[in-house]
């Protein structure tokens, strides 16, 4: 039996497993303790849970336990790596190298970057979404002291070439921090292997809690150190002050765990159900598949449904079917996706596209259900759009003089 | 954002969804709204010329639901009514009447917009000087 609503929204935030909340439970009843307290028994249990979960954690991408540091999500990791590498190496330089698709809490953070006279280049992406190595190589200058590129992109799944950027980092004697929040527990990520300096991660992308997350920072060759961005008793190497979340920390490396034993076959099981879905969905009229399909996660597609709006298409089914759309109706600012525009994508494309996250708890029911709904719904306002209308008439759409408001 | 239902009930059943056939002299056609802006409103009149009453009105959109559903309004209060009693429709009347949030505001102005884009465009084609409308400067 298909249970309604249909959940598609996995870039966004991911159900919890139910076995990490088992994991949870008892550290937030009988095991309450804090794990910074030395002298009692609670406090060696906490401390104890946190330690196995540290290097539970570590193990999935391939660090030394050391090097986790446990913090409130990725965002606040974004912030702690940008502004932590930019305050502790300052007198090396100044300079950050960024791209435009980067989400908003590095490219917010880059912006105080700069108001702290910092300067960043933000390097624009090709039309598949991937950066240009060569630009990326000819942006370093003597001052750039950290390369800031995501691994796998949010709204399109891309994976960037993350091997051949720290490469290139690596040459220049520049730090190479990566936001992995989307593509750790999805897809094999090593930072020994791919020469990731410091990577932001949080749990609640991969069926863990919310409001915990990590930063690796690298121990040795080189040793990275990063100025903590909170005062307070010195938790986390120094580097993240602040009562570790016991719980939350718990239900993180239990999630790691899951993800390590897991990912594979998740992963190939997911590719089948997304490539089902995808190619049902483009044998639609003008139906385009928005980033590189060959470097990409392998449970997100984007697609833009050209001539329907994505908040008016979300509508026809949205009490059913959680997704989310690049519409500017969609967001608080009425400015459709940056990172589609990035693409080059017109903001009419940009507009009208729809992004799919599957993830653990997907099945294959329920992306059947999707297909035809989605189907039903575009065919259904192209018979109510004007633009459709043109399009079917040969009148093209860019000779319009079209009243801008 | 949770829509109303009168939104909802625009949107599942949206109203006079169609075309006139722009080459008769007494219908009249508004094309507002531009596709970068993520809407765009056609909405058609088709006039009695003795008596200058909407006999049929239509609409196309391209846009959210509050769009949809502010044009299907908008040519359901149009048939029957006189031209001078359709250039008094307000946008806050659409407004009120879909219970739109703030956001969803320029949807109600863009079908105003419509409307009073097809009556000029009626007016053109029958040689009648177009009425300049004040902006209402709400997008």
């Amino acid at each position: 039996m298909l249970k309604l609503p249909v959940y598609l929204d996995n870039n966004a935030t991911t159900p919890m497993d139910p076995r990490v909340l088992e994991a949870m439970t008892p550290y937030f009843l009988e095991q309450f303790g804090n794990a910074a307290s030395r002298n009692h028994p609670f406090g060696w249990q906490a401390e104890e849970a946190v330690d196995y979960a540290r290097e539970q954690v570590a193990k999935l991408i391939g660090a030394d336990p050391k090097e986790i540091i446990f913090t409130s999500g990725a965002t606040e990791s974004d912030n702690l790596a940008i502004k932590g590498v930019f305050d502790m190496y300052a007198s090396k330089g100044n300079h950050i190298i960024t791209a435009t698709t980067e989400h908003k809490a590095v490219l917010d953070t880059c912006k105080h970057i700069e108001k702290s006279g910092g300067e960043v280049t933000y390097l624009p992406v090709q039309a598949d979404g991937l950066i240009d190595l060569a630009e990326l190589e000819a942006a370093i200058k003597p001052t750039t002291i950290l390369i800031a590129i995501m691994y796998a992109n949010n709204e399109i799944g891309v994976i960037q070439p993350v091997r051949e950027i720290s490469a290139i980092a690596r040459k220049h004697g520049v730090l190479f921090f990566t936001d992995g929040v989307q593509a750790v527990g999805k897809i094999p990520v090593n930072v020994q292997a791919d020469g990731i300096d410091l990577m932001a991660f949080t749990a609640h992308k991969m069926y863990g809690p919310k409001g915990v997350g990590a930063l690796y920072v690298r121990r040795k060759n080189p040793r990275v150190k990063v100025t903590a961005q909170m005062d307070g008793g010195g938790h986390e190497r120094g580097m993240r002050s602040g009562t570790l979340n016991v719980p939350g920390i718990v239900g993180f490396g239990k999630a790691a765990e899951l993800a390590m034993q897991e990912m594979e076959a998740d992963a190939a099981r997911l590719s089948v159900l997304r490539d089902k879905l995808e190619n049902a969905l483009m044998s639609i009229e003008e139906a385009y598949v928005n980033g590189n399909r060959d470097h990409r996660l392998p449970h997100v597609t984007n697609i833009s449904f050209k001539y329907v709006e994505g908040e008016g298409l979300l509508m026809g089914f949205n009490k059913n079917i959680a997704l989310s759309s690049g519409s500017a109706c969609t967001s608080a600012s009425l400015e459709p996706s940056y990172v589609l525009k990035a693409l080059g994508l017109g903001d009419d494309l940009a507009h009208s596209s729809l992004r799919f996250g599957l993830g653990r708890f997907t099945n294959e029911e329920q992306i059947d259900y999707t297909i035809e709904q989605v189907r039903n719904t575009v065919l259904k306002l192209r018979e109510m759009s004007p633009l459709w209308e043109m399009y079917k008439e040969g009148i093209d759409l860019n000779t319009i003089e079209w009243a801008h408001h | 954002m949770a829509y109303s239902e009168k939104v909802i009930d625009h949107y599942q059943n949206p109203k006079n969804v169609g075309t006139l056939d722009k080459g008769k002299k007494n219908v009249g056609t508004g094309l507002v709204g531009a596709p970068e802006c993520g809407d765009v409103m056609r909405l058609q009149i088709e006039v009695d010329d003795a008596s200058g009453v909407i006999t049929d009105a239509k609409f196309k959109t391209f846009g959210c639901g509050s769009a949809i559903a502010s044009s299907s309004l908008a040519t359901e209060w149009l048939k029957g009514k006189t031209l001078d009693q359709a250039i008094s429709i307000d946008n806050m009347d659409i407004v009120e009447e879909l219970n739109l949030p703030p956001v969803k505001i320029h949807c109600s102005v863009l079908a105003e917009d419509a409307i009073k884009a097809a009556i000029n465009d009626y007016r053109e084609k029958n040689g009648l000087e177009k009425i300049e409308f004040e902006e209402k400067g709400v997008h």
